[in-house]
């Protein structure tokens, strides 16, 4: 196909490939040229930056960055799995491997990188990866489930992430550097020691200044190891070389192209390689004019869009790329890493401000220029502030630098909102997105949400970490021009959670009918709410409930119908439609003879057994019309419900303290049985987790729980708003050294005043550090009574507490309700279908043949 | 059994492809909760009731997450259509047109249903 339609081809289709391919249809070529895509991985474009995900559940499927819609109504030709191998630049013909021959008038180079990997004895040996592609990743997982321990050469960026992938995978972890610190490129030795301690607290082996001499291997030619230049060995079943990349420039190299003295094919500000104007390179395989070769995505969609226009000869949109910023910012294992601008402060006379606290893995420093200009920094442990700091780049912020780097509640510290920003702050450095066209696509283009605000500017939608500071301009942009920005529970109340508590607790309104139709936004009135707010407003009347006059029984009259799905069947709904049951079991003590009843119920109803991280015992794998039976036995035992179901008081976790322990000053397992009767049942915004350890070495972890307990030689320190999940947060110290009478005065107060002031599924954490005033407001509040709402905080938990009673023995005691626990209404006897098991390790699992066609990743959803 | 005070004769009925097919009573459906019914072929429907009497039937099973589960969702209304959000991952169906309201290109099965 020589005549007619001029062709474009494109080597390459990795995420610069496919942006490229995004900015041709933009600008038309596609209908006034042939594409074709010569594509040498298994799959078309995905997102490589994401690539760890894959390993926290995204499947191949989602990392996908390429709509087929988008290929095949551009009518671009794709070659999955078919590389070019040689081009003929006098002839203007590429080959691809199966043989196919192209001609083009235009050649358009995004081949990317390879890992390098040192040149060391057995490099290849079985067992030896590097960490690029999708294959990559499934190869390293097939080749862990069998083994122990991997090591990652190499201590930067990339190096990391897949130590902690291989953490993840379950390997004992080492991770081995040549340079002195980790991260050697983006951080300095401040910020090193900062990112060290945090590393090895996770349970990872760092060797930092020793170089990789061997691969050592067994007789089956598998790793068994490693030699270090320290002359010590390192036994590892499993080597992942991220020792850098070098640009993928040999098919330029091949065909007579000029590339740089250390690779990348040289290119000028249009993308256009320097020795033949028919062809361009763009992205990791490029050699920038600037004499740059970047490694990240951002500065390669510049290029994308800078080739593109080139090539539609746009008079009107000259783009040119002459070098890129080198920010990034990073969760790594769940550690912030964050390097903007000069981090290095290789600016002349410039000055950096400080500060460390390496106890708590935090470093942070700021480059000043001499005026005052911002020019860069490194945040390590807390890159909160990144979004704006970055965007405030190149100008004299507003307030003094100190500030903006002290932590919160350290004195001086200021948060800085990205209001105070100028219009031409890069908010996305992703995508290039400046502040004033964020605003304008609310304002000119009437978008109100953020998920509009991408898809118009595209800001936000790469590595994801502008998102937070989008958010904030689309609110503020929203309120600035006069929308009122809906702070409303749901499409049903424009009321938050707070408002309703109050309106039902002040007006005594006790159904959830009722308060739609009176208060309920108007075209909500009448109907049958939502999936959000059932739940919520379920959850207020059930804390209040003896004070608003209904039963305390959540499957009450209207009540049953508010329920969550787990609420309405008091069990955990698992994947495969089976259900979990979990007893009560206060403060973890546990006599044999439960124990024993138990195991007989388990194995009875042939359930998997397991022990849960909250001191208790889970049993998986019940049909919905064995829970009542399953319960019949418990209750009978003197069991109750562990709310494992519910946003309710979970359990309160409890050392063994001063009976057993030689370190233990007071009795943290009564203490803890104690508490957790008191409060069980007791339901809230979301679920409420305890421990009471017997002395401050804190074998119960109370620090990481919403109200924690310690012991001391005087009586108990109380902390709050602890929290593990995804953002642990220590608790904090509301009040020392309490007698029991006085801490269980304080915890009465302290949960009510979160029952009623908290927005729904907002853990105490988040809770204390969104209220105003925080801590000291909380504080004041139920210490000091600032409010004078202790007395009635105490007495509406003295209600709960009288009206307690155990939701499985009241429910198996009513043959109405025990009436919905069955498969099929028409065939009470018969056992869904669906459900099945199969065996592992001497217990079963589920089966559930049927793959998952997508997911939602919803805020609310599936939350224990 | 008796599942409730005032019995009522009503019955739900599903229309298959030889006629209706009797499921329940009327009032084993409880207004804003669904149940599950298992047809003669083996298929499994999810019933719901809203709050002004109005019945639906739909699929049972989630064909995001495989289990067949939807009758366990919560419904409401959005947009004054109603639906029900899968009890997984809670993705939304309408309930008369068993559209998925967050992702376009999924839907399932809806049937007839009466009370008679
Ligand atoms: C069973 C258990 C894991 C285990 O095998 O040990 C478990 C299982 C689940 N947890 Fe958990 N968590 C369990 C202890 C924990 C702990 C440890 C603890 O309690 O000391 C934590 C960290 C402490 C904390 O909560 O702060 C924990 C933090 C979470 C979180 C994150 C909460 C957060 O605030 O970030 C979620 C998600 C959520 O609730 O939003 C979650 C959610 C879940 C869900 C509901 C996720 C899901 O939808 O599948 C899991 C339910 C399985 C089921 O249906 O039965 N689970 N989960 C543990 C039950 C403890 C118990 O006896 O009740
Ligand atoms: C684990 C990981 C994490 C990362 N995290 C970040 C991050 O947080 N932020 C960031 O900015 N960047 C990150 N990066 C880097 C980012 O992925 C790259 O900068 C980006 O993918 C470069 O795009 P590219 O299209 O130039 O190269 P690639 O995405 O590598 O695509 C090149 C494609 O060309 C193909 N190819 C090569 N030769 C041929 C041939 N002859 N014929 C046909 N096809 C060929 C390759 O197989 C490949 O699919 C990360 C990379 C990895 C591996
Ligand atoms: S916290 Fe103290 S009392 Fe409790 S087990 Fe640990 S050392 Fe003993
Ligand atoms: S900065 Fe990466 S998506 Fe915006």
């Amino acid at each position: 196909m020589s005549t007619g339609t001029p062709t474009i081809v494109l080597v390459g289709h990795g995420m610069v490939g496919q942006r490229f391919l995004e900015a041709l249809a933009e600008r038309g070529l596609t209908a006034t040229h042939r594409v074709v895509v010569l594509c040498e991985e298994p799959r078309p474009a995905y997102d490589r930056v994401a690539l760890t995900s894959y390993f926290s559940g995204r499947t191949p499927e989602d990392l996908s960055m390429t709509d087929m819609e988008f290929i095949n109504d551009h009518g671009i030709e794709l070659y999955v799995g078919d590389p070019a191998e040689t081009v003929d630049r006098e002839a203007k013909k590429v080959t691809a491997r199966s043989g196919k021959v192209f001609e083009y008038e235009t050649l358009v180079l995004a081949t990317g990188s390879f890992p390098f990997v040192p040149p060391v004895p057995n490099k290849d040996a079985e067992g030896c990866f590097v960490y690029r592609t999708i294959e990559d990743l499934l190869a390293i997982e097939e080749y862990a489930k069998t083994r122990t321990t991997g090591a990652v050469v190499g201590g930067g960026l990339l190096g990391l992430e897949a130590a902690g992938a291989l953490k993840g995978l379950g390997l004992t972890s080492h991770i081995v550097e040549f340079a002195p610190r980790l991260m050697p490129v983006q951080v300095d030795d401040g910020g090193g020691a900062a990112l060290l301690r945090t590393i090895e607290e996770m349970g990872l082996t760092v060797h930092t200044g020793v170089g990789t001499q061997e691969i050592v291997v067994g007789e089956d030619g598998a790793v068994t190891g490693m030699k270090l230049s320290d002359g010590s060995e390192l036994a590892t079943d499993l080597v992942v070389f991220s020792a850098g990349v070098r640009p993928r420039d040999q098919l330029a190299r091949d065909c007579g192209l000029t590339v740089g003295e250390r690779g990348g094919i040289t290119v000028d500000e249009q993308c256009r390689t320097v020795s033949d104007p028919h062809v361009f390179a763009i992205g990791e395989c490029a050699l920038a004019s600037d004499g740059r070769v970047y490694g990240l995505v951002a500065p390669g969609y510049e290029q994308a869009e800078t080739a593109a226009a080139t090539i539609a000869q746009d008079e009107t949109e000259q783009l040119t790329f002459t070098g890129a910023d080198l920010s990034t910012k990073l969760k790594l294992l769940g550690v912030d890493v964050a390097s903007f601008g000069d981090a290095h402060g290789a600016t002349e006379d410039c000055l950096d401000v400080v500060y460390s606290d390496s106890r708590a893995g935090l470093y942070k420093k700021l480059v000043i220029g001499r005026d005052g200009t911002l020019l860069g920094g490194i945040l390590v442990g807390d890159a909160e502030a990144y979004g704006t700091l970055k965007a405030f780049t190149g100008s004299v912020p507003p307030v003094s630098p100190e500030s903006l780097v002290l932590p919160a509640g350290a004195g001086e510290s200021v948060q800085l909102g990205p209001t105070a920003l100028p219009d031409d702050a890069i908010i996305c450095s992703c995508n290039n997105v400046r502040k004033g066209t964020i605003r304008a696509a609310v304002t000119d283009h009437q978008c109100t949400t953020v998920p509009e605000v991408k898809k118009c500017t595209k800001a936000g939608t790469t590595c994801g970490s502008c998102v937070k500071v989008l958010g904030q301009l689309v609110t503020a942009e929203l309120e600035a021009s006069g929308v009122e920005v809906d702070k409303g529970l749901c499409g049903c109340f424009s009321q938050t959670r707070e408002e309703l508590y109050e309106i039902v607790l002040a007006l005594r309104i006790n159904t959830y009918q009722d308060l739609l139709d009176r208060y309920g936004r108007d075209e909500a009135k009448g109907g049958d709410g939502c999936e959000i707010c059932k739940p919520a407003v379920g959850s207020i009347i059930a804390s209040l409930a003896p004070t608003i006059g209904v039963s305390g029984y959540v499957l009450d009259g209207e009540q049953a119908a508010l329920q969550d799905s787990n609420d309405h069947f008091l069990a955990n709904l698992q994947k495969n439609g089976s259900y979990s049951v979990v007893p009560r079991i206060p403060g973890g003590e546990v006599t044999p003879e439960g124990l024993i009843v138990i195991g007989e119920i388990a194995r009875d109803f042939g359930l998997y057994t397991k022990i849960t991280g909250g001191q208790r015992i889970d049993m998986f794998g019940a049909r919905v019309e064995q829970l009542p039976l399953i319960w019949a036995r418990l209750v009978d035992a003197g069991f109750e419900s562990g709310h494992a179901y519910g946003k309710a008081l979970r359990t309160v976790k409890s050392c063994v303290g001063q009976t057993w322990c030689r370190y233990g000053v007071q009795d943290s397992v009564r203490m803890a049985i104690d508490l957790e009767l008191r409060y069980r049942g007791l339901r809230s915004p979301h679920k409420l987790k305890s421990a009471v350890s017997g002395c401050a070495r804190e074998c119960a972890e109370a620090q990481s729980k919403d109200f924690g307990v310690i012991a001391t030689s005087n009586g108990w320190n109380l902390y709050v708003g602890g929290n593990g999940g995804a953002t642990p947060r220590h608790a904090d110290l509301l009040a020392q050294d309490l007698s029991d009478a006085e801490l269980v005065r304080l915890i009465d107060r302290f949960l009510m005043f979160y029952i009623r002031t908290a927005d729904r599924l907002e853990r105490t954490s988040t809770w204390l550090e969104r209220i105003p005033g925080g801590l000291d407001h909380v504080r004041d509040v139920v210490v000091e009574d600032s409010l004078g709402i202790c007395e009635e905080l105490e007495s509406l938990m003295a209600d709960h507490v009288a009206n307690y009673a155990d939701e499985w023995a009241t429910t198996i005691n009513n043959p109405e309700k025990l009436a919905r626990f069955v498969s099929f209404v028409n065939a009470p006897d018969t056992p869904d279908p669906v459900v099945g098991f199969v065996p592992e390790r001497d217990q079963i699992k589920p089966d559930l043949p049927l793959l998952t066609i997508g997911h939602r990743p919803l805020e609310g959803s599936a939350q224990r | 059994m008796t599942l409730a005070p005032e019995t009522t004769d009503l019955k739900v009925q599903l229309e298959l492809k030889d006629g209706w097919f009797t499921v329940c009573d009327l009032n084993a459906l409880l207004p804003g909760r669904g149940v599950a019914a298992l047809l003669p072929d083996g298929r499994q429907v999810a019933l719901f009731r809203d709050r002004s009497g109005e019945l639906y039937a739909i699929d049972n099973r989630d064909p995001f997450g495989g289990a067949a589960v939807l009758s366990r969702g919560l419904t409401g209304t959005h947009q004054s259509r109603p639906f029900v959000a899968s009890p997984l991952l809670k993705q939304r169906f309408d309930l008369e047109t068993g559209q998925c309201l967050d992702d376009e290109s999924v839907r399932v099965a809806t049937y007839e249903v009466r009370a008679s």
